[in-house]
């Protein structure tokens, strides 16, 4: 608006024209209050400033009066939490197929991974145009991922995954800012989105070559041995993980949970807590072996076995950089 | 009192006894109300010395005026001080303690020593916290989230976190005495209807403090226990969950905000009538207004948790509740306004700060609105926008209605007048000074500075010194009343039993009151703010 002195950031994602909408409407709504309440006192105080002789005229009050400011303010209260609660919804519901993030934050420095395999470190970069989420997680304390041109904010939890997205719609270089207090150098954990057009994109994705997270992850699921009891062939001593991401999953003790990012978190760390029914709790336990960094590796190549390929040998057909949906440009998010 | 012999020696609580002892064993609330108010002054100063550093350290955008673990001290020791230490004792420790048994007719609370304990309690906490200050302070914010203050820090938290549990205590006990007193000391005829709004507003005080402030001192405990025995509760690499301690530090910490703004309230609501020479339009619904604010200020306290990682349904149920308490404090604003309707107004000092209050107030409860908007506060929350947002109730609010309410009752409590214009002047410093501070923030945050920031990107630096030179000029406006208030102790004109002309049953004994507060108990055949039988203070000095 002015350039010298803006009133709120650059609009860069799908999202952030509808948070500013809101907000013009509540300093609209907020300014005409206080006029009409700061006016009214006004007058009063004039109008009705002391004069001698003059005695001022006593008022029980007004049962109508007390009536209408307070249904009339809880109809518009009413009105602004539904605005608020549909952008907050749609914020928090990530499009299907998004392109993916692995974020794993520390004092104080924000590391970034993408599928395709790339690293950054307090920077990230991402095509313009596309669904993109971001699953976070901390290895130490509470921070927050933070873009003030997008509107966004997550707070990013050690020992659990968090979720974030946003649609781009604008290349350039943003804040990324660390917004809940982690300490020290709290205000040093900033970084910055970088959105590039997508050939830009692609041409800084072959920039160095790479392998793939999902691969990266099969390795480690290799190394650590759990492919010795999670196979596809046999009765194995543990469930078979191909098709599992994304589907419900019947437990040992009657309950069926949604095999998410943080199911397979849990199920890594802490087999015990669900038990697949069908299985022993026999699984040892992963808390403290494997590190943040491979975790995410390994729930990339688990959710790779979720699309099981044509080849139908899951983990590799998959978990290559051509991975289908990651890359199918014509799924394009229906909402604005 | 139509006693005739009234002479400049006459009796009265401060100077039947002298020594240091007559005020260290005293169990006279209004003497207690005296350390207190010497005490919470004490912190004030201390908790402002750290914000003007704040200020100072945020005048450049790079961190240069100290190390970056000075300035984590500095707003987390700001916050502490200012609401452990300064906030929720300010009006009801002082101004409730000396008024809640005056304005019922009662001679002392209901419990004279606990009053006295809970004074002690606040004087080992602040000692403890001192203590805690000067030899290497505590940078975990004031908020003290695990797991960085259970496994991270490096600095005090055990004994931060103990001198709070301990001063917690001290406001337990407050609220316990006032709940009491005013179920069970009212004079007669002082029938709930009767009572001043202040009191009301005390009681709703004195219902969070009861029932919140435990819940805190639990939490605290289990930071202590959790940091020094490894318990895990919080700590998810101990099995413990860091989101169940925001949960319980909000439950208590959102309706501590109530703690403090209530009493303001309460204040506003009886200087509006007396300078409007008016009842209170609305007496019911304000009076319902304040138990509808502690009641429903319980259940809000997830909405400082819209990005911590809740389910999307309990953020909108909180979301919803947020804009249900948004409601009485509406209509204590809108009450207060339709009070100055046809009323004959005065501008005088204490009607000064109501106008700043309200003004301010509204400003604060707007913004809130803003920040219950679960899309707006996604991108606020943790920015300057909520910091702008708080300070407009806790400063703009909370301490517009303490300095109002000193103002208003000090010829009461020192039996003296303050300078009437120089009392004009620091209102108005007080109010542009705040401003000043605090709008600034508001655009920075929806620029989105986050709060807690040692060092910032240069384009927030504008803003920033704006609201900088704002702080020096609230500083000189809190500066003013000290001076001139003690000052008046030794040469203010000396004060009339009820130099506003004001109702309330306080008004009716002598300034400053006798130990015993009143000759005889006085009998309540009146209404509440019966200013159409009160002769104005001014006018019968003109008829005589």
């Amino acid at each position: 608006m002015f350039d010298n002195f803006p009133l709120w950031p650059v609009r860069a994602s799908s999202g952030a024209a509808t948070v500013d909408a809101l907000y013009i409407f509540l300093v609209a709504l907020s300014a005409f209050m206080s006029f009409a309440i700061f006016t009214m006192i006004l007058v009063f105080a004039v109008r009705f400033r002391h004069r001698k002789g003059v005695e001022a005229e006593q008022i029980e009050g007004s049962l109508a009066l007390e009536t209408t400011w307070s249904v009339i303010p809880f109809f518009i209260f009413l009105f602004i939490f539904a605005w608020g609660a549909v952008i907050y919804f749609r914020e928090r519901t990530p499009p299907r197929s998004a392109m993916e993030i692995y974020v794993v934050a520390k004092q104080w420095m924000w590391k970034l991974q993408h599928e395709e395999g790339q690293r950054e470190i307090n920077e990230l970069h991402i095509p313009v145009g596309r669904d993109i989420r971001m699953i976070m997680t901390s290895q130490d304390v509470i921070h927050s991922f933070y873009v003030p041109a997008f509107r966004i904010k997550q707070d990013v939890l050690p020992g659990r995954y968090t979720m974030a997205w946003f649609h781009p719609t604008k290349p350039g270089t943003y804040h990324l800012f660390c917004a809940e207090y982690c300490g020290t150098q709290h205000s040093g954990m900033i970084g910055q989105v970088v959105v590039m057009e997508p050939a830009q994109y692609e041409a800084w994705l072959s920039g160095s070559p790479n392998v793939p997270l999902a691969e990266t992850g099969q390795k480690i699921f290799a190394e650590l041995g759990c492919s010795t009891c999670h196979r596809p062939d046999t009765q194995g001593r543990g469930p078979d993980l191909a098709g599992v991401f994304g589907k419900p999953v019947m437990l040992e003790d009657g309950r069926t949970v949604v095999a998410d990012e943080n199911y397979v978190r849990e199920s890594i760390l802490n087999p015990a807590s669900k038990v697949v029914q069908g299985f022993k709790p026999i699984m040892p336990v992963f808390q403290g072996i494997v590190s943040e960094e491979q975790l995410s590796a390994l729930v990339a190549y688990v959710k790779s076995l979720g699309q099981p390929g044509p080849g139908q040998t899951a983990g590799t057909s998959s978990a290559g950089p051509s991975n289908p949906p990651a890359n199918e440009p014509a799924h394009e998010p229906k909402v604005q | 009192m139509a006693t005739a012999a009234v002479t400049a020696e006459r009796e009265n609580y401060l100077n039947q006894q002298y020594g240091i002892r007559s005020w260290l064993l005293t169990t006279d609330h209004k003497r207690i109300a005296l350390l207190y108010l010497a005490s919470i002054t004490f912190f004030f100063f201390i908790g402002g010395f750290f914000a003007l550093l704040i200020r100072l350290e945020l005048l450049t955008p790079a961190g240069d005026l100290v190390q970056a673990d000075t300035y984590n001290k500095l707003f987390s020791m700001h916050g502490q001080v200012m609401v452990f230490f300064f906030l929720i004792p300010s009006i009801p420790a002082v101004l409730g303690n000396f008024l809640v048994p005056l304005m019922i007719g009662a001679k002392d609370l209901a419990f004279p020593r606990i009053n006295l304990l809970s004074w002690y309690l606040y004087a080992i906490a602040g000692l403890m916290y001192i203590h805690c200050i000067l030899t290497g302070g505590v940078d975990t914010g004031w908020t003290f989230y695990t797991p960085l203050s259970t496994a991270f820090s490096n600095t005090k938290v055990i004994e931060a976190g103990l001198s709070i549990f301990v001063v917690g205590f001290s406001s337990i006990l407050t609220g316990l005495n006032f709940v009491v007193t005013i179920h069970r000391m009212r004079a007669p005829g002082m029938t709930w209807s009767r009572l001043p709004l202040f009191i009301w507003a005390h009681y709703a005080t004195s219902i969070i403090q009861l029932l919140g402030t435990p819940v805190l001192a639990i939490t605290l405990v289990l930071v202590v226990l959790e940091r020094a025995l490894h318990l895990g509760i919080f700590d998810p690499k101990l099995g413990g969950d860091p989101l169940l301690f925001q949960h319980l530090f909000w439950f208590y910490s959102h309706p501590a905000v109530y703690i403090m703004i209530l009493p303001s309230m309460g204040v506003i609501t009886e200087i509006v009538p007396c300078f409007s020479r008016k009842r209170v339009f609305g007496y019911e619904f304000v009076a319902m207004a304040s138990i509808a604010i502690a009641v429903i200020g319980f259940l809000v306290w997830a909405h400082h948790m819209f990005v911590a990682g809740i389910s999307l349904y309990s953020a909108m149920i909180f979301s919803f509740l947020s804009y249900l308490v948004a409601i009485p404090s509406a209509i204590k604003v809108f009450n207060w306004t339709a009070t100055m309707y046809k009323g004959s107004i005065r501008f005088s000092t204490p009607m000064l700060y109501a106008f700043g209050f309200i003004g301010l107030f509204t400003m604060g409860g707007l913004t809130g609105l803003f920040l219950a908007a679960l899309g707006i506060d996604v991108h606020v929350t943790d920015t300057y926008f909520v910091i702008a947002h708080f300070h407009y109730i806790m400063v703009g609010g909370a301490v517009m209605g303490y300095l109002g309410g000193m103002h208003f009752w000090w010829p009461k409590i020192s039996g003296r007048m303050y300078p009437e214009s120089w009392g004009r002047l620091a209102a108005l410093i007080v109010f542009l000074g705040f401003n000043l501070t605090f709008f600034p923030q508001f655009i920075l945050g929806y620029l989105g500075m986050p709060r807690r920031y040692w060092q910032y990107p240069p384009e927030f630096q504008v803003l920033n010194v704006l609201s900088t030179a704002g702080s020096t000029i609230l500083a000189v406006g809190y500066l003013l009343p000290m001076v001139y208030f003690l000052w008046s102790m030794r040469y203010g004109k000396v004060a009339d039993d009820n130099p506003w002309g004001a109702s309330g049953l306080e008004w009716m004994t002598t300034s400053p009151p006798p130990t015993f507060n009143f000759e005889e108990t006085p009998v309540v055949t009146w209404e509440a703010y019966d200013y159409a039988h009160i002769p104005d203070p001014e006018e019968v000095a003109v008829e005589r």
